[in-house]
């Protein structure tokens, strides 16, 4: 049983980190929202399946939380905001895809390597995947730095949140009940602003390509 | 007993009462007749109270208090002792005169409004002589900070021109540049204990390394306010551009709190004194001195010739200073109480006679609206009560006898021919070439002295306008008349100002000069002994007033309504014209001649076939070229290389912080392992 259910988590954790390496590849902006929504149902099912072993409710509550902001209203703002914006496509990385997969794979190395002491320490059940955990936060950030438009960046910062968050439940059976409130609610107030900020950014530049506001740069 | 009670209350009084006036000056900003002939000349009166306090204080044990205000737990502890009388005196006699001449000087509808003047300037006022009552390096701060900053808005009164603006600027950076090191320096002084009261600093015994780091922090930190010499730029520019009346106060009276600073510095807090120290001081003093004079002589603005004036006094200051350190260090404490009372004799007469100098040249501005020397001239049958005073500022200021900078230049002349006393034969050598360089000053600052005088009052006017030139109102006379009678008093009465200047001296070295100077009588000044030197003014007085009167008498007998005949070839010029007359800049072309390496000239002479031929010359000062232009263009290179990680891009934003995430991934200690 305890067997099986390792397995279970590990699976979870490998789906995590395969969907943000699909993101990082990801053009489309639309694929990179249901992909998104599709790492945040694999963090619920990872967090549902802790939750069960480690018997504490609490994680219970959190999965359900994630599960509504994450898989069903950000998502569905994401949709909406794109829509209005009128953008669906973002084409331009800074970096080519395949070279960004190769720096990935090093972050992922690197990730790891860095998890290995900690999880020797740890007795948990979920010890194996603080490196995925980790990588999967370093991939979205360097997601963040590659993309060129503002929407994919958000979903960048969304994506990290993810990695944070199963890093906690990884490796201390999730944070207390009023921070994973908190950062979920700051998670959700970020949406709503960066939302905002992206219409003036449009408003200002005609465009969401956030090169543009190099201009504001004084020489 | 002057005023009864404790001295330092009434000087606290004193210190409120500049503070509600500046407060009510706030309340009635534009109400002119209320600031300018109520609350400047209560300012004055408060500052003849001040004065008398000092007295009282300088004669009585020295007083405690402690104000609680500031932080919790660091009340302001405040002492008066001697040296913060003597210095007190100084603020509260010449910022007396100064105010009354202000009450009279400021003009309705002149951009800034007169309460906020009135603000700044008693803040200003209260916090010279907060600065000097602090007995602990929080409230010494404190005071300090807002000295710089009340006296900054009021030399940026005049906002609008952008040179004044400049000005400002490079006096508030070099003035929180000094302030630095004097905070530094309060924490080298109280040597880890951390207590910064003075009282704790007293105490403590430091090694020979850290006493000269915080001498040395002093001298930078209270230099800079001071304008000693390579932190001398701002002086020159921040003090003409204030009003007259600030500028007074700053040159006669702000630069001495630095001095006052150093004092208490040098010899108070600090518990030994090292001779090289002295030998520093002297050099830096004369090299001071011998610069601001020689720049005097070349300006062509009048205030910024007092202004380097400024800096010459400043400069025999610290050489005073020096020479007494050096014989404290060789425990020759008579010589160093004469050198001792020469510097703080100086204080006083510079204080009072530049003070008289910048009002004047208010007077001028506003009667001709002129700085430039150029431009004026004759102005002695027009404003002949501004002429005769200015007259007696410029006796003082060249040290001629029986005037107040007689007594102290002389006396700094004096403790220089005993340097042969000293045991140290490098010392012996070097010195009277110091001595020299003192008598140098003296005689090129009579020549500045004779310049600014000579071309602004004397000959004829160079323009039509300044025929309607009109003499200072009342307030403005009674203001100057007040610092010419001080200057007057001071070189004559000598031996009363040193009885006052004894407790100090003997505070500081131990020793005092008073009973040695007047042992021959009150009227005669002899410093040492009978033998050696002595001065009599009233003999002096006696004797110019002779020689004046005869000269009147032989002119009026021999050559007075005699036929003048005129010359029969006159370079066919019949009469002589107004631009005939020597200029400014033709006066002081042979100095700029003499002393053509301390100054970077730049000329532009004309084509041979120039039709309208133009000659320039620019003076400047190399330290400017040679020293704080290549500071700025350094911090700008800094500055556009640290610019080059402002990219603007968020992408390069983000990879910082992601580099600096992996590089503090990195250096967790597991990874190592």
């Amino acid at each position: 049983m305890t067997t099986l259910i390792s397995q279970l988590i590990n699976l979870f954790a490998a789906v995590i980190l395969m969907l943000s390496f699909a993101m990082l590849a990801q053009r489309r902006i639309l694929s990179l929202i249901h992909l998104f929504a599709l790492q945040g149902l694999a963090v619920v099912g990872a967090t549902t399946v802790v939750a069960y072993v480690t018997d504490q409710h609490h994680l219970y509550y959190s999965a359900a939380l994630t599960l509504a902001l994450k898989v069903f209203l950000i998502p569905w703002l994401l949709h909406r905001l794109i829509d209005r914006l009128n953008v669906r496509w973002d084409i331009e990385t800074l970096i080519n895809i395949p070279s960004t997969m190769l720096i990935g794979i090093v972050l992922v190395v690197f990730a790891f390597n860095l998890a290995l002491p900690i999880s020797q320490l740890s007795a948990a059940i979920t010890r194996g995947t603080l490196g995925i955990a980790l990588a999967s936060v370093l991939l979205s950030f360097m997601m963040m730095i590659i993309r060129s438009k503002a929407v994919p960046q958000v979903i960048g910062f969304l994506a990290m949140e993810n990695g944070l968050f199963f890093a906690a439940t990884s490796a201390t059976h999730g944070m207390p009940m009023v921070v994973e409130l908190g950062i979920a609610l700051d998670v959700l107030v970020g949406v709503f602003i960066l939302g905002v900020f992206m219409f003036q950014i449009r408003e200002q530049f005609d465009s969401l390509d956030i090169r543009h506001l190099e201009n504001l740069k004084e020489d | 007993m002057i005023l009864g009670g404790l001295s330092i209350d009434w000087a606290l009084f004193v210190i409120a009462v500049w503070l509600v006036l500046g407060l009510l000056g706030l309340a009635a900003l534009r109400r002119f007749e209320l600031v300018a002939r109520v609350l400047f000349p209560l300012g004055a009166l408060a500052g003849l109270v001040l004065a008398f306090a000092a007295v009282q204080g300088l004669l009585s044990t020295p007083e405690v208090a402690v104000l609680p205000i500031g932080l919790p737990q660091l009340p302001f502890h405040l002492r008066l002792d001697p040296l913060a009388a003597f210095f007190l005196f100084v603020i509260g006699a010449a910022g007396c005169g100064i105010s009354l001449f202000a009450a009279g000087y400021f003009r309705k509808g002149e951009g800034t409004p007169p309460g906020l003047l009135c603000f700044e300037y008693h803040l200003f006022l209260a916090s010279m002589a907060l600065v000097v009552l602090a007995d602990d390096a929080y409230a010494f701060m404190v005071a300090w900070e807002s000295m710089a900053l009340s006296s900054y808005f009021l030399v940026t009164t005049n906002h609008k021109v952008p040179e004044i603006r400049a000005a400002g600027f490079l006096y508030l950076l070099i003035a929180h540049v000094g302030a630095i090191a004097i905070l530094l320096c309060f924490g080298v002084l109280q040597a880890n204990t951390g207590d910064y009261t003075f009282a704790n600093m007293r105490i403590q015994q430091l090694s020979p390394f850290w006493a000269s780091a915080a001498f040395l922090l002093a001298v930078f930190g209270f230099g800079a306010k001071a304008g000693v010499l390579p932190l001398h730029v701002w002086l020159p520019e921040a003090h003409p551009a204030a009003p007259s009346p600030v500028s007074a106060l700053m040159s006669g009276v702000m630069l001495k709190t630095a001095i006052y600073g150093l004092l208490r510095v040098g010899f108070d807090l600090l518990h030994l004194q090292l001779w090289w120290w002295g030998v520093l001081l002297l050099a830096l003093g004369l090299a001071t001195a011998l610069f601001g004079v020689v720049f005097a002589t070349v300006q062509s603005d009048m205030k910024r010739l007092l202004a380097y004036s400024s800096i010459e006094n400043i400069g025999l200051l610290l050489a005073a200073i020096g020479l007494a350190l050096v014989f404290r260090a060789y425990g020759m404490t008579a010589l160093a109480a004469l050198a001792l009372t020469a510097c703080l004799y100086h204080v006083a007469s510079h204080a009072f006679f530049k003070s008289l100098l910048f009002l004047t040249t208010g007077s001028v501005l506003h009667a001709t609206g002129e700085r430039n020397l150029g431009h004026l001239g004759g102005l002695m049958r027009f404003m002949p009560w501004v002429a005769w005073l200015a007259l007696i500022g410029v006796f003082a200021s060249s040290g001629l006898p029986p005037f107040s900078g007689f007594v102290s230049e002389w006396l700094l002349l004096q403790s220089f021919l005993f340097t042969p006393g000293l045991p140290d034969s490098f010392l012996n050598m070097l010195i009277p070439l110091a001595a020299a360089a003192v008598a140098l000053t003296a005689a090129l600052a009579g020549y500045a002295m004779v310049k600014f005088f000579g071309v602004i009052f004397l000959g004829q006017p160079r323009e039509e306008k300044l025929r309607q030139a009109h003499d200072a109102g009342m307030q403005e006379k009674a203001g100057m008349l007040w610092l010419a009678a001080w200057c007057v008093a001071l070189g004559l009465l000598p031996n009363l100002m040193i009885r006052f200047i004894d407790p100090v001296t003997e505070k500081l070295v131990g020793q005092g000069l008073a009973q040695q100077a007047a042992a021959n009588g009150w009227w005669l000044l002899t410093p040492t002994s009978i033998e050696r030197a002595s001065y009599g003014p009233l003999f002096f007085l006696l004797g110019v007033a002779a020689a004046c009167a005869i000269a009147f008498v032989l002119v009026r007998l021999f050559y007075h309504g005699r036929l003048r005949r005129a010359a029969p070839w006159g370079c066919g010029y019949p009469w002589l014209t107004p631009r005939m007359q020597d200029t400014a800049e033709g006066y002081g072309q042979p100095i700029r001649q003499i002393f053509e390496p301390f100054f970077r000239l730049e000329r532009q002479l004309p084509a041979p076939a120039d039709r309208q031929p133009f000659y320039q010359v620019m003076v400047s000062d190399r330290f400017w070229h040679g020293v704080y232009l290549p500071i700025a263009r350094a911090v700008e290179f800094l500055a556009a290389l640290v610019g080059r990680l402002q990219q603007g891009r968020i992408a390069t934003y983000l990879l910082y912080s992601f580099l600096t995430l992996l590089f503090m991934l990195l250096m967790v200690p597991g990874v190592k392992k």
